[in-house]
């Protein structure tokens, strides 16, 4: 399998970031190495195994679902590339 | 003997004995981090004067650890001061709260000396890929401190400061305290709370100590260990004083070493060394049995696809809008998130994520990422195995010594190679330390891991406890700085 062009600009785009053309080739280049490298799970046999998503034998730990206000909003906004009137400000969307 | 050399017990004891005072211990490292710094370069931010002023005001011991000193890696927020992961990211991110551990140390009235360096968002193995710059090993500046806690090792080292945190995720922690010789602990995974700690992949990721010796790993475990309701995976354990675990005695103690982490892969003076180790606990009475761990190559496989699913998402919040590095370049609201995070990333970062984003997308999931989650549960069988037969794994920490700067950090999957010895205790969630033990012909460290059972710290901090007692490293060996 080889990982094309037009894949590696579909996942930038998943991932939100650019690539330039000339950095294409070396993306697909590095995500290919890997992806061969891990070839190596196929020849494991996981027929009938479950995923392990976390490690410790899943009891989860729970709390109450309470709010609590954190407070200092201030600090928080700090932060924030722009912000207007306590709320981040982005571009006009509509 | 200058103060900066002590271990953290010794400075307490010396307190303990009104032979010094907190002052003297604080600007014992200040001058040293001025004397250092320079050749090293292990912080990303050095807070000597507000560590001085905040001494002054501790006037009385009221805790154990009050105005002792540490350093701590620069993913860990601490309130009203800068975290920046070592990326152009959150260059200027000032965070708004503690991490839980900076809250555990803060009840202590301990002292922050600064925050150290580390690859970008903790993906590295060498601290080669820190945004700002590259700190240098204190036994050979030529070569690199490992990673990602890179900073973290080489300022404990170099003495700059007397112990420090460090975050593991596949081997952050033990791989760089192997190439700088001094001691990390990487606890079970929910020992510790991840809160405050900037996420990487978060079902891998535990905080852990950085030390000059095994008693000091085992108090600072003691003061960052414990459930915190804020961190769902942190587990609701009995507290532990792990320091009651530190006791010379390795008799019938049942030691498995795989066989698969003595291949070609693996250096052959750091074979023979970590070899030595084993006839050593052997001499002392410990039970040796070479024995097998199937998923050896696997790991490092099914590592890099569980990592860079979880950072590919974990990273996602990073758009230029709440806080973070913004793009000046844009004009639409996708323009600030694609911009700002192609400006903001570093390299490797950027291939973690497609990397990432790739097993996780329609069509690869099931190949990729759920094989890895299933062959992740065969993983862990294979060490409830071994487990039944043994009390502790030994095995080399890193497959080489320290490096050379620059050799490496061209080659991705060459750089993930380090990792190869480590990750497998990140993928089972398992504890395991990594110690000194001897150096190569070059009077590089070199390291040997040894991994426990779930929530057994004690078994590998005893273990490692009698061998550090009876080579002691740490008095023979010294770091050099050599240019």
């Amino acid at each position: 399998m080889v990982v094309s062009k037009e894949e590696i600009l579909h996942i930038a785009k998943l991932a939100d970031l650019n690539i330039k053309d000339d950095e294409i080739d070396e993306y697909a280049k590095n995500l290919q190495d890997i992806l061969n490298f891990v070839d190596v799970l196929n020849s494991v046999d996981t027929q009938n195994i479950k995923e392990s998503i976390g490690t410790v034998n899943n009891s989860n730990v729970f709390r109450k679902d309470e709010i609590k206000e954190f407070g200092d909003r201030d600090i928080l906004l700090q932060n924030a590339p722009e912000q207007e009137d306590n709320m981040f400000k982005i571009p006009k969307v509509i | 003997m200058e103060l900066y050399e002590l271990t953290v017990h010794e400075l307490l004891e010396k307190l303990d004995n009104n032979e010094i005072c907190l002052e003297d211990i604080t600007k014992s490292y200040v001058d040293r981090i001025n004397d250092k710094e320079k050749d090293v370069q292990a912080f990303v931010s050095i807070s000597d004067k507000e560590a001085l002023e905040k001494v002054k005001t501790i006037k009385e011991r009221k805790t154990k650890f009050a105005g002792i000193p540490i350093g701590i890696k620069d993913n860990m927020c601490i309130k009203g001061t800068k975290t920046t992961c070592s990326s152009k990211m959150l260059e200027n991110f000032v965070a708004p709260y503690n991490a839980t551990v900076i809250d555990k140390l803060d009840k202590e009235n301990m002292i922050y000396l600064g925050k150290l360096n580390m690859d970008e968002f903790a993906m590295g193995a060498s601290t080669e890929y820190s945004a700002f710059k590259k700190t240098k090993n204190p036994w050979n500046l030529n070569t690199v401190p490992g990673g990602s806690s890179g900073g973290s090792a080489a300022a404990v080292a170099a003495s700059m400061v007397p112990w420090a945190l460090g975050s593991d995720t596949g081997g952050s922690i033990r791989q760089p305290s192997s190439l700088c010789g001094v001691v990390g602990l990487k606890p079970t995974y929910g020992l510790v709370s991840r809160y405050g700690l900037v996420a990487f992949a978060s079902s891998l990721d535990q905080i852990g100590p950085i030390t000059k010796d095994v008693t000091d790993s085992a108090m600072l475990l003691n003061l960052i260990a414990g459930h915190d309701e804020k961190d769902s995976t942190s587990v609701d354990n009995q507290i532990k004083d792990y320091t009651k675990a530190l006791k010379e005695d390795v008799k019938g103690l049942r030691i498995g070493v795989p066989k698969e982490y003595f291949g070609d892969g693996i250096n052959e003076e750091v074979k023979t060394t970590v070899k030595e180790a084993i006839k050593k606990y052997e001499e002392m009475g410990a039970i040796i049995e070479e024995c097998s761990l199937d998923i050896a190559d696997e790991s490092l496989a099914v590592y890099y696809i569980i990592a860079c699913a979880e950072a590919s998402s974990n990273l996602g919040r990073f758009d230029g809008i709440r806080y973070g590095y913004r793009t000046k370049n844009f004009t639409s609201l996708k323009d600030i998130y694609r911009n700002s995070r192609s400006e903001g990333f570093g390299a490797e970062v950027k291939r973690r994520i497609i990397l990432g984003t790739y097993v996780l997308s329609s069509g690869y999931y099931d190949a990729y990422y759920k094989k890895a989650l299933k062959v992740r549960t065969i993983i862990r069988q294979e060490f409830e195995k071994l487990f039944k037969k043994y009390d502790v794994l030994l095995t080399p920490t890193s497959p080489t010594v320290a490096y050379e700067i620059g050799s490496k950090s061209n080659n991705p999957l060459e750089m993930y190679l380090a990792d190869l010895c480590t990750v497998t205790v990140n993928i089972a969630g398992l504890p395991g330390i990594s110690i000194p033990c001897g150096v190569d012909k070059a009077g590089m460290p070199i390291g040997m891991q040894l991994i426990g059972k779930h929530f057994d710290e004690e078994t590998i901090l005893r273990a490692a406890f009698t061998y550090e007692q009876a080579i002691k490293f740490r008095e023979n060996q010294k770091p050099e700085f050599k240019m």
